[in-house]
């Protein structure tokens, strides 16, 4: 299985993710650079963490302009697993590909560590490799991942299922109803503000992300058949 | 050649404008006769930013040369933008330590991300992949107004540019005390990683070369930033606060990977940060460390503002440039390699060989100086010295016997004391992990970095005690690179050389040049005990407000390779049943103590007594020990002493307690801050490897009750503290702090 990690000028969780999938995962990985007009030949792609063109105005704000999310829409269109953690989070929201929008930490202050997540829907392509309910050790590291959307928004977020994870605990940023990460409708499209690229390895803390690249990789296979 | 409205030659001298720019008398008739002609008025201003103190090192370069700076794995000394070490295959880490303290006194947000922004630089201009940030910060008391203030904008400063580039910011230290009131101390370390084979150095050479200028534009921020930062502060500095520039870690982000893919090419003949004095250093001193010349058309330097004049080109230090020196002919690659990053790069001069720096402007010479007389033949002074009559005083007093009369109380107050309290407010500030390769986060004893695709790591960390160096500049000099090393080593890694950041007052007094002088002696003999070189470093001097001087304060910056990740340690204990070690004997030892600053508000005496043959015989035995995989845990006993180190054993576990015994004069054995000292835990079954090793006294057991148990050889209780209770204290303190109102 071949993932795209998309790099935008400021972005820097771009060789976390490309490790977590080439070292850890052992599937393959290529970055591609913001300019890119087509991303036809992989089978997911992933939009990574930092602070694409500075976060300037808004994060993800100028990000979402840029070439390659020409591509990523289509990609999203024809059903692939799209996969934005932190910045590229931001990026999915601002895009339009998720709804809703981020504000700053309710503390304003960047945060940084570990915290505990309930998974809330195990039967997306991205969780299934985890048990429903089940809480698992992933870090933060935003100042802007305070989630909010409206009251429809919400309602239907819920309706559908949309909500994959929610802070367990405290909410260390005060996003409305703990939300960490939700898919779009069709559930190909997952934002989240936590990082599972940090959790792929006991040495570092937690390697419970690990299980959300490979729930990823079992959906790919199912719905691929396999003749190499 | 003068300018419109600048004021002439003659003016200069006569109306002695030179000495607005710090210059001196003498110095402007040195000027003079290096010239052989009065100096226009930008070469006056280029002479007064290469020979301030930031610059030139001209108080400082006497005492600095003591340092060792020689060791077979040093790749590269002090000098160039870092010091480099080498580490094994083929790689070698590069580090740096920088100040940035005048800037962040006035305005502490930009003053600290630039800082941060200044130390990246130096080590990507050496061709290493920065792979971690420390800082060492220095405050006054977290009860003023403005110290909360200080303290929140230069921690948001650090985090606002680091996080923003994607390097972890995963250790360091802060310190609070009154001395550092009006000036607070912002010291940042960068740590790099590099093939030998793309060690680059700020060097210009070969005759028409060309000179090449990549990055952000100039602009009229900073100026005269290197002499602002070789001045006392006054009540008037504020209005200095224009000469704080402004960072965009984006753009240093992107100038970072676009000069770390040009170290690859061979176009490349040198590469240089433009940091204190900007565009006048970086030519000043490429040039003459070359031993060539630079001539620069600034016509052509790309200007952020129009209309701006000869002077305020060369001595503006607007962030995130650099300045290359690469093949001429080969212009193009180089342009379309910056372009990729949508960076400009723009050739503004060529490498000559009459050794002059030589400006044009609008087609006439604005300024011609050989680059010697502003590089390394900058004036050098040798300051008076004199041992300051408190010194003496100190070391007349009787040894302070302190007075505890309730131990748990004064254990839960030493966690509170901000200087020991959890620094967890300010850490989860910074992004400790991106790049995912942070094995051990900050708060433990030294951070752990892993090296992608081996099995090493490095330990790296920052230390100070300047309450021992203020009492005995040369006693406390040896502790700040010995607490360095027991930091590193008891994370499992080999020190291997440091960096230091000479925070002092101002050197043309006696009394602080003798303790810059006595710091430096000391650090320099546990440097050789210890086998750990300088090989790169800072001075910042002038750090007086309204004649007041911080204490004297070298902070070590250390970095430890770990031969094997397997070898990495942390303070925690591990499980119940672990045997608890101590490592030395606590002696009556509390001059300059958190005790002492505790109980009488002041600190006062002599130092403790630090023997540097114990100290490295202690350190080799526990990484020794540590090595051969038979310890569990290993912390170094420092601040608060005994008791607050078995603390933080406890209090960073999720659930353990430790039970132990001890004998003699408790006040002392809890408290006291006796050097060389450690707390280390092991395995029941490593018992005898472990005694083997290391000369240690087992004292106890760590326990699954989360209690902390402290009790005399007759069974009488001493402390009984659950880690929950120590926890909430030495968490909450700072937060506490800085959430109460006056």
């Amino acid at each position: 299985m071949k993932f795209a990690v998309i790099v935008f000028p400021g972005s820097h969780c771009d060789v976390d993710m490309y490790h977590a999938i080439a070292d850890e995962l052992g599937e393959e990985a290529e970055y591609v650079w913001h300019d890119a007009a087509n991303l036809d030949r992989f089978d997911a792609i992933l939009l990574p963490g930092g602070f694409s063109y500075g976060d300037y105005l808004r994060s993800g704000a100028i990000a979402r302009f840029s070439n390659v999310m020409n591509a990523v829409q289509k990609a999203a269109d024809e059903g692939k697993p799209i996969l934005g953690v932190c910045n590229g989070f931001q990026i999915l929201l601002e895009a339009g590909l998720l709804p809703g929008a981020m504000r700053r930490n309710n503390s304003l202050k960047f945060i940084c560590r570990p915290v505990s997540l309930k998974v809330e829907n195990n039967e997306t392509m991205f969780t299934s490799a985890y048990k429903q309910g089940e809480v698992i050790t992933i870090p933060i590291a935003h100042g802007e991942g305070n989630y909010y959307c409206d009251e429809q928004t919400l309602k239907r977020l819920m309706e559908n299922r949309q909500i994959v994870f929610r802070y367990h605990g405290e909410n260390p940023n005060g996003s409305l109803d703990g939300i960490a990460g939700i898919v779009n409708e069709k559930g190909n499209v997952l934002g989240m503000m936590p990082h599972p690229e940090r959790a792929v390895d006991p040495l570092l803390g937690s390697a419970d992300g690990l299980r959300l690249f490979q729930s990823i990789v079992k959906y790919w296979r199912e719905t691929h058949a396999v003749t190499a | 050649m003068p300018l419109l409205l600048e004021p002439s030659p003659t003016t200069i001298k006569e109306e002695k404008l030179y000495r607005e720019m710090g210059l001196t008398d003498e110095e402007f008739a040195m000027i003079e006769k290096i010239l052989g002609r009065l100096p226009n008025y930008t070469e006056t201003g280029i002479f007064s930013v290469m020979w301030s103190e930031h610059c030139s090192y001209k108080n400082s370069k006497p005492v600095l040369k003591k340092f060792p700076t020689e060791g077979k794995h040093v790749l590269q000394g002090p000098g160039e933008g870092a010091g480099i070490v080498d580490i094994g295959d083929g790689l070698a880490v590069a580090f740096k330590i920088e100040s940035h303290n005048h800037p962040s006194a006035i305005e502490p947000y930009q003053g600290a991300a630039t800082g941060v922004g200044g130390i990246i630089r130096d080590v990507f201009s050496m061709g290493a992949r920065p792979i971690a940030l420390l800082n060492s910060l220095r405050f006054g008391e977290l009860t003023s107004p403005r110290v909360k203030y200080l303290l929140e904008h230069v921690v948001a400063g650090i985090a606002g540019y680091g996080n923003c580039v994607g390097i972890p910011t995963v250790g360091g230290e802060v310190q609070f005390d009154p001395a550092y009131e009006g000036n607070p101390l912002v010291n940042a370390m960068c740590v790099g990683i590099i093939r030998h084979e793309d060690i680059q150095r700020g060097i210009a050479s070969g005759v028409g070369n060309t000179v090449m200028y990549v990055g952000a534009k100039t602009g009229r921020d900073g100026i005269h930033g290197a002499t602002f930062a070789s001045e006392e502060l006054t009540e008037q500095s504020e209005e200095k606060r224009p000469a704080v520039q402004v960072g965009d870690p984006f753009m240093e982000k992107l100038l970072l990977e676009a000069c770390l893919e040009v170290v690859k090419s061979d176009a490349l003949i040198g590469m240089q940060d433009m940091g204190a004095a900007g565009l006048t250093s970086s030519s000043a001193e490429m040039a003459s460390k070359g031993g060539f010349g630079i001539e620069m058309n600034l016509d052509l330097v790309p200007q952020r503002e129009t209309g701006m004049t000869p002077y305020e080109m060369m001595l503006s230090e607007s962030q995130e440039r650099m300045l290359l020196v690469v093949q001429q002919g080969r212009e193009q690659e180089i342009y379309d390699l910056f372009a990729k990053y949508g960076l400009e790069a723009k050739a503004i001069g060529k490498v000559t060989d009459d050794k002059m720096l030589r400006l044009y402007f609008r087609g006439e010479v604005v300024a011609e100086i050989p680059v010697d007389a502003l590089a390394k033949d900058a004036p050098v002074y040798f300051k008076p010295s004199k041992e300051p009559a408190y010194y003496r005083e100190f070391q007349a007093m009787e040894p302070y016997i302190p007075v505890v009369t309730n131990y748990e109380e004064t254990l839960l107050a030493l966690l509170a004391q901000p200087t020991i309290a959890s620094k967890e407010w300010v850490y989860q500030q910074y992004d400790y992990m991106v790049r995912t390769n942070t094995v051990v986060a900050p708060g433990s004893d030294a951070a752990v970095v892993r090296i992608r695709g081996t099995n090493k790591a490095l330990a790296m960390t920052t230390d100070c005690n300047s309450r021992y160096i203020y009492l005995d500049p040369e006693t406390g000099g040896k502790i700040a690179v010995a607490e360095a090393a027991r930091n590193v080593v008891c994370s499992g890694a080999k020190p291997l050389a440091i960096t230091d950041c000479l925070n002092f007052g101002n050197p043309e007094k006696p009394g602080i040049f003798w303790q810059l002088e006595k710091a430096v002696d000391g650090m320099s003999a546990a440097c050789r005990a210890l086998g750990t070189p300088v090989i790169s470093g800072n001075v910042s001097l002038y750090n007086e407000t309204n004649g007041e001087a911080i204490y004297p304060t070298p902070v070590v910056g250390m970095v430890g390779l770990v031969e094997d990740i397997r070898h990495i340690t942390t303070q925690a204990f591990q499980q119940a049943g672990d045997l608890i070690y101590v490592i030395g004997e606590a002696k009556q030892e509390f001059g300059g103590s958190e005790l002492q600053k505790l109980l009488e508000g002041r600190i006062f005496g002599k130092a403790p007594a630090i023997d540097l043959a114990t100290e490295a015989k202690r350190q080799r035995e526990l990484l020794a020990a540590i090595q051969a995989g038979v310890v569990a845990s290993a912390h170094d006993i420092a601040e608060g002493g005994f008791a607050v180190a078995l603390a933080e054993c406890v209090m960073s576990t999720d659930g353990l307690g430790a039970k132990v015994t001890v004998d003699g004069d408790m006040t002392v054995q809890l408290f006291s801050e006796t050097q060389s000292r450690f707390i280390v835990s092991v395995k029941k079954e490593d018992r005898e490897t472990f005694e083997q090793l290391v000369d240690a006294m087992l004292i106890g057991e760590v326990t699954n009750d989360g209690m902390l148990l402290v009790e005399k050889g007759d069974g009488e209780v001493v402390i009984r503290l659950s880690a929950a209770q120590m926890r909430n204290v030495w968490k909450g303190a700072i937060p506490c702090l800085l959430k109460s109102k006056d």
